[in-house]
């Protein structure tokens, strides 16, 4: 394996990673503060046909962005609906989320577009282009530095900058401000927090918010990369997100690390069809189903412990 | 989904009850959904075409979940319709069972055997088709690596990688065949964003031309491939006009004409296996305006040779399902 090889394959990663990164993140603010989101993955196939129906329209993937961006708000709210004012079961409203929009995206398609659930095709000015940072083209030639720089750092997309930005401000806004304080007491003791005057109800519907703007990124990404909606597009990424919360342990640059592991994983997967170490053969699927090896042994307490924020799941009642 | 499932299932009782005329011919399709571009799309056309040529009309229905393919196919021959068609080799199961209950209906069921006297199975000899396209992808690539990506991993996408990369060896001997499944689970179906990663891959160790058969990833391999300036093949329906001049061909299955036949057929539908190759126009390479500018006359002339060849039976492309095994991987 050269090194050109491997700047291919973290190139592959990062590209892979980034709509589990931004589902992570949404998921980690939903959580943190005592919501378990187990309909990421419906918000991002929502947002990913949105996104892919504006742009197709409109011809701009920024208006689609904003469209992927309220499809998955309106999910939120949704969610925080059913499980927040009026205290329904989480889960179950997550897992109602999922099925509606896998259901919804292929309806609607079908009547706005009548391609059978598609989107049409999005140009290439319809798209998120690559953006070259400065002296990228300038260094590409220089040994080591330059495929470095010109192929795995500059070259992505707007939205894969905004997703690692968001991993530093997203561990900011937790641990460096009031609000992120408060966001993880509710998620912690809501009662706690509910004595101190500060209202639970809004402070779970602020996580949703910020939930919902992170995934319809990831969504309007899916669609962006595809060119378009294809019916159940996101392909279980929103689980494997989730999974990787768990595996990051609720804690935003944990996030950034699981999900770029699991990026390379898959990365690995799909420039190797198996790996072959001496007499011994990894075949592909066991690097697909690692992800989820992976998240077992770490629930299971094996390494480490992985610890859910204690109030999650459960809705807030204020008095008994 | 719950909803669109109770809408959609109240829809097709009223649509059931409401009384069709006796023995119009029915088809259902698979969850891939009738307008996949692809496969169901070909059997839609031909339903659509016999329609149009008899004025007749037939029932459709698109599955929403494998449980209703039994519940499908039951209430389709309870109320009448005959022949019934089932567009996919996932329904083989449940018609075993449905076929026995119901002698007097004759049912087609495609890309698989079912071994029963009221049943015309049909079945491609899509390593024959593929073989074409490994043909072109060898005479369209300056090197020599091509590559394929299949959607789920089952054997009848193996037959068609296989078919593929005896084609491109029987040009190149000595190329490399870079193949890829997208994965294990139905999921494999519709995912282009892995399909386009898969492609950027294939593309990074060397490949010039990428097959895809792959349903809906296979859209995000054919819009990969024209990103990054490579060529691709699409699949089942002729996709030349997705992505024109990149998409070198489409190796197409004539699922249209299985349908047109078996509608046309009507009662007197023939049973047995029905196997539609290169000799019967079952299946082949899509030639349009949208890629004739990729086409050499070398090319053409060389996919016509071998046309003619596994016709008189002079080249026997091996069959990835008969064994499980490919000479040419």
């Amino acid at each position: 394996m050269d090194y050109l090889t491997i700047i291919q394959i973290l190139d592959s990663t990062v590209r892979l990673a980034t709509p589990l990164l931004l589902t992570c993140l949404a998921g980690l603010f939903s959580e943190r503060a005592g919501v378990v989101d187990i309909g990421l993955e419906g918000k991002l196939l929502a947002a990913a046909f949105l996104a892919g129906a504006a742009a197709s329209v409109t011809g701009s993937i920024w208006i689609g962005l904003l469209a992927g961006v309220a499809g998955s708000l309106a999910f939120s709210m949704i969610h925080g609906l059913a499980s927040i004012t009026f205290k329904g079961d989480q889960l179950i409203s997550g897992v109602a989320l999922n099925f509606l929009a896998a259901g919804l995206t292929v309806v609607v398609g079908q009547s706005w577009f009548k391609l059978g659930g598609r989107t049409p095709s999005l140009p290439t000015d319809a798209r998120f282009g690559e953006w070259n940072l400065p002296f990228s083209d300038a260094l590409a030639n220089v040994p080591f530095i330059g495929p470095l720089y010109h192929e795995l750092i500059s070259g992505h997309t707007a939205l894969t900058y905004m997703a690692l930005l968001a991993v530093p401000l997203s561990w900011w806004v937790l641990y460096r401000t009031r609000f992120g304080l408060r966001l993880r007491a509710v998620g912690e003791n809501p009662s706690a927090v509910d004595t101190a005057g500060v209202s639970v109800v809004r402070l779970r519907f602020a996580a949703l918010v910020i939930a919902g703007v992170l995934c319809g990124m990831a969504g309007t990404y899916l669609a962006s990369l595809a060119a378009g909606f294809v019916k159940d597009m996101s392909a279980g990424r929103g689980y494997i997100a989730l999974a990787a919360l768990i595996f990051a342990k609720w804690r935003p640059w944990y996030a950034l690390s699981a999900t770029m592991l699991f990026g390379l994983l898959e990365a690995i997967g799909n420039r190797y069809q198996s790996i072959t170490m001496g007499d011994f053969t990894i075949p592909v699927q066991f690097m697909q189903a690692l992800p989820y090896i992976l998240t077992v042994i770490i629930l299971a307490g094996f390494v480490g412990k992985a610890i859910p924020p204690r109030a999650g799941g459960t809705p807030y009642v204020k008095e008994r | 989904m719950t909803l669109t499932k109770t809408l959609l299932g109240a829809a097709a009782a009223l649509a059931l009850t409401s009384g069709a005329a006796l023995a119009d011919p029915a088809i259902i399709f698979d969850l891939g959904g009738k307008f996949d571009k692809s496969f169901n799309e070909a059997a839609f056309n031909g339903a659509e075409r016999w329609a149009k040529e008899t004025g007749g009309s037939y029932r459709d229905v698109e599955l929403q979940s494998d449980a209703q393919r039994e519940q499908y196919l039951r209430n389709f021959a309870e109320k009448g319709f005959n022949p019934i068609v089932m567009a996919g080799f996932s329904f083989a199961t449940a018609l075993e069972t449905v076929a026995a209950d119901f002698p007097d209906t004759k049912f087609a069921i495609i890309d698989m055997v079912v071994d029963a006297p009221n049943v015309r199975s049909v079945v491609f000899n899509e390593q024959e088709g593929s073989y074409l396209a490994g043909i072109a992808a060898a005479y369209a690539a300056k090197g020599d690596t091509v590559s394929f990506v299949g959607g789920m991993d089952i054997p009848l996408i193996s037959k068609f990688a296989c078919g593929y990369a005896e084609g491109f060896k029987s040009v190149k001997p000595e190329g490399k065949v870079i193949v890829n499944m997208t994965g294990t689970t139905p999921a494999a179906w519709n995912d282009p964003v892995k399909g386009g990663e898969l492609t950027r891959a294939q593309k990074s160790a060397g490949s010039e031309v990428v097959f895809a058969a792959a349903g809906g990833t296979g859209l995000g391999v054919l819009q990969t491939a024209a990103d990054e300036g490579m060529l691709s093949i699409g699949v089942d329906s002729n996709q030349n006009y997705l992505q024109p001049g990149s998409v070198l061909t489409s190796m197409v299955k004539r699922v249209d004409n299985a349908v047109y036949d078996a509608f046309t057929q009507g009662e007197n539908l023939e049973t047995g296996i029905n196997v539609m190759g290169l000799s019967n126009d079952g299946v082949g390479v899509a030639m349009d305006e949208y890629n004739a500018a990729l086409i050499t006359p070398e090319m053409k002339a060389a996919i016509d040779e071998a046309t003619a060849k596994i016709i008189s039976g002079e080249v026997v492309v091996h069959d990835y399902m008969s064994d499980e095994s490919c000479p040419a991987f």
